[in-house]
């Protein structure tokens, strides 16, 4: 209610006032509501009269970025925690450096071996097939097929992996999808033993790369580049007309985008999520007493993460194929994904954040500092209305 | 990677705790190194703008710009000193001191109509134009007893600040 009093100076333009000045930059209704996470302590309570010291009072948002600086869930997501040292003493020392030993001396020689003799009866296979059988698509992708499955297992095998699988295997149907967390690249091939998906990943330097490039072509791969903003619509079509594609490889996505450490789930990115298709869940969670499976990216390369884990003693994990979900009526795609992302998380006991994994490579948009300026700026322009 | 933590010693946590005046206990102190060698990822020995802006959570905040200012290339002990406004320890004198020295830009110890001008831009943007802004702090101002071309001093501040029972602690993470 406005009264209008001689002492208020601005009784002639209140009504001006309390039309706010409209952004240009409308807010992004596709992102799911971060204020439902973040703190709002920062909105101030609506009720009583404007005073200097309301607006002199910045103490909220202080202690937000305070908050942010000591402490925030983003980082935690990409915390590799080292292993608390456990030989400190007389007769646990002689322990480790027998396991140490033992892994590097016994173990890891032994792995190499196998994994030569992998890649060798893999190649002897695949080239010929992949050659000869040109003419013959159905049959020679039959086998490459089972081949690519091989490898995988040879891989598994090279670190000792001891992987679970509950839940029915998935099968190759049209119009779905699958979806999994994503904590290192052997994600792909712990899943890639059990079933040959077909993957969309970010191209890779490297020795990664060729392979990436030659033999993951044959289970029909997608490429995509983070870097390139024009990519998302490209890469859209082509997992659409790979969903929608008679004889093509069941899709797998990790639709977090990035290596997050297990503990955590970032986002999911919608783009799998409005494929018209059924999205089946895949929750993985690694057991971290043998080894921590977390790539971080950042701070190893790939090579070296996989001789870390073919020194340690074993991967141990836990795959479970979820019950497949589909879009519910008015639900939209963002939506859907946060449930699909709750249903992972609840799963593998991840907990889930509010951030967007791309943030490691990007600032966050400034839609959100404006959404605080707004509601900040109404209640404002609301309090002073009141008397 | 690596137990940076290891590398900080007992002499060191209590010449940190002294410089802030015992505002953090010495496990938080310890806490922070943590966290300060987590953030400062090419280990420069202070925290640069990309390494900061890298926070999300940081990023997104509204003031983000003037703290940053405060706290850039700030090495460790001065990077506890600037937190220990948030400490539960801390006075009320403590924080307000703070609050004055986030207006007072350019640290003459004066802060004028444009310094608050400035800081309610940053909390308010595009939302509410900038006569508007100015019409709002002049009303307000008067109000309260000043003028437009008041300077405010920390005595001010202690003044307007001083009774609101105010809200300003983070809890640092200890394991």
């Amino acid at each position: 209610m406005v009264m209008i009093s001689q002492r208020n100076p601005l009784s002639s333009s209140t009504s001006k006032m309390s039309k706010l000045t409209t952004s240009s930059s409308e807010l992004d209704l596709d992102r799911p509501n971060i204020e439902d996470y973040l703190p709002t302590d920062s909105i101030p309570q609506p009720h009583a009269k404007l005073r200097l010291r309301d607006l002199l009072d910045i103490s909220p948002t202080l202690t937000e970025a305070a908050g942010a600086i000591v402490d925030d869930s983003f980082t935690r997501c990409f915390k590799s925690n080292p292993p608390e040292p456990w030989n400190w003493n007389i007769y646990l020392f002689p322990l480790w450096c027998l396991g140490v030993v033992v892994r590097y001396g016994i173990l890891f020689p032994g792995r190499v071996l196998i994994l030569t003799i992998g890649w060798i009866i893999f190649l002897s296979c695949y080239i010929p097939v992949h050659v000869l059988l040109k003419g013959h698509d159905k049959l020679r992708k039959r086998l490459e097929r089972a081949l690519v499955e091989l490898i995988c297992s040879f891989f598994v095998a090279s670190w000792t992996g001891v992987v679970k699988y509950h839940g029915p295997r998935p099968c190759a149907r049209p119009k779905q999808v699958f979806v999994a967390n994503h904590t290192s690249m052997i994600d792909f091939i712990v899943l890639e033993q059990m079933t040959a998906f077909a993957v969309i990943m970010q191209k890779h330097p490297g020795w990664v790369g060729l392979l990436q490039s030659t033999i993951l072509e044959s289970v029909g791969c997608i490429w995509f580049n983070r870097s390139e903003a024009k990519d998302r619509e490209i890469v859209a079509r082509k997992l659409r007309e790979h969903v929608e594609g008679y004889d093509n490889n069941p899709l797998l996505i990790f639709p977090e985008g990035t290596c997050v450490n297990n503990h955590y789930t970032v986002m999911f990115k919608k783009g799998a999520f409005e494929l018209g298709a059924t999205v089946c869940p895949i929750a993985i969670k690694y057991n971290k007493i043998f080894v921590d499976a977390f790539w971080n990216s950042r701070k190893q390369s790939f090579t070296t993460h996989l001789l870390q884990l073919m020194t340690s003693w074993a991967v141990v994990c836990d795959v479970w194929y979820l019950e497949p979900q589909n879009m519910k009526p008015g639900e939209t795609a963002i939506a859907f994904a946060e449930r699909v992302r709750g249903i992972i998380s609840a799963r593998a006991g991840l907990k889930m954040v509010p951030w967007d994994g791309y943030l490691k490579y990007s600032r966050p948009s400034p839609k959100h500092r404006e959404s605080k300026q707004k509601s900040f700026a109404e209640s404002v322009l609301l309090r002073l209305e009141e008397k | 990677m690596g137990n940076t933590s290891s590398m900080l010693t007992q002499y060191d946590i209590e010449e940190v705790q002294e410089h802030c005046n015992n505002t953090f206990s010495q496990q938080e102190i310890a806490s922070l190194y943590q966290r300060f060698c987590q953030l400062d990822r090419n280990s420069g020995g202070f925290i640069s703008a990309d390494e900061f802006l890298s926070v999300p959570e940081f990023a997104v905040n509204p003031l983000s710009q003037r703290l940053f200012r405060m706290v850039d290339g700030l090495n460790f002990k001065e990077f506890v000193a600037f937190l220990s406004a948030f400490s539960s320890r801390a006075t009320l004198q403590h924080k307000v001191e703070f609050i004055f020295k986030v207006y007072d830009f350019d640290g003459n110890g004066k802060v004028a109509f444009s310094d608050l001008l400035d800081v309610l831009r940053d909390l308010t943007g595009q939302f509410i134009s900038e006569q508007q802004r100015e019409l709002v702090l002049t009303h307000v101002l008067e109000e309260a007893g000043y003028k437009k071309d008041s300077l405010l001093v920390l005595s001010d501040f202690m003044k307007i600040l001083g009774n609101t029972g105010l809200k300003m602690e983070v809890e640092v993470p200890v394991d």
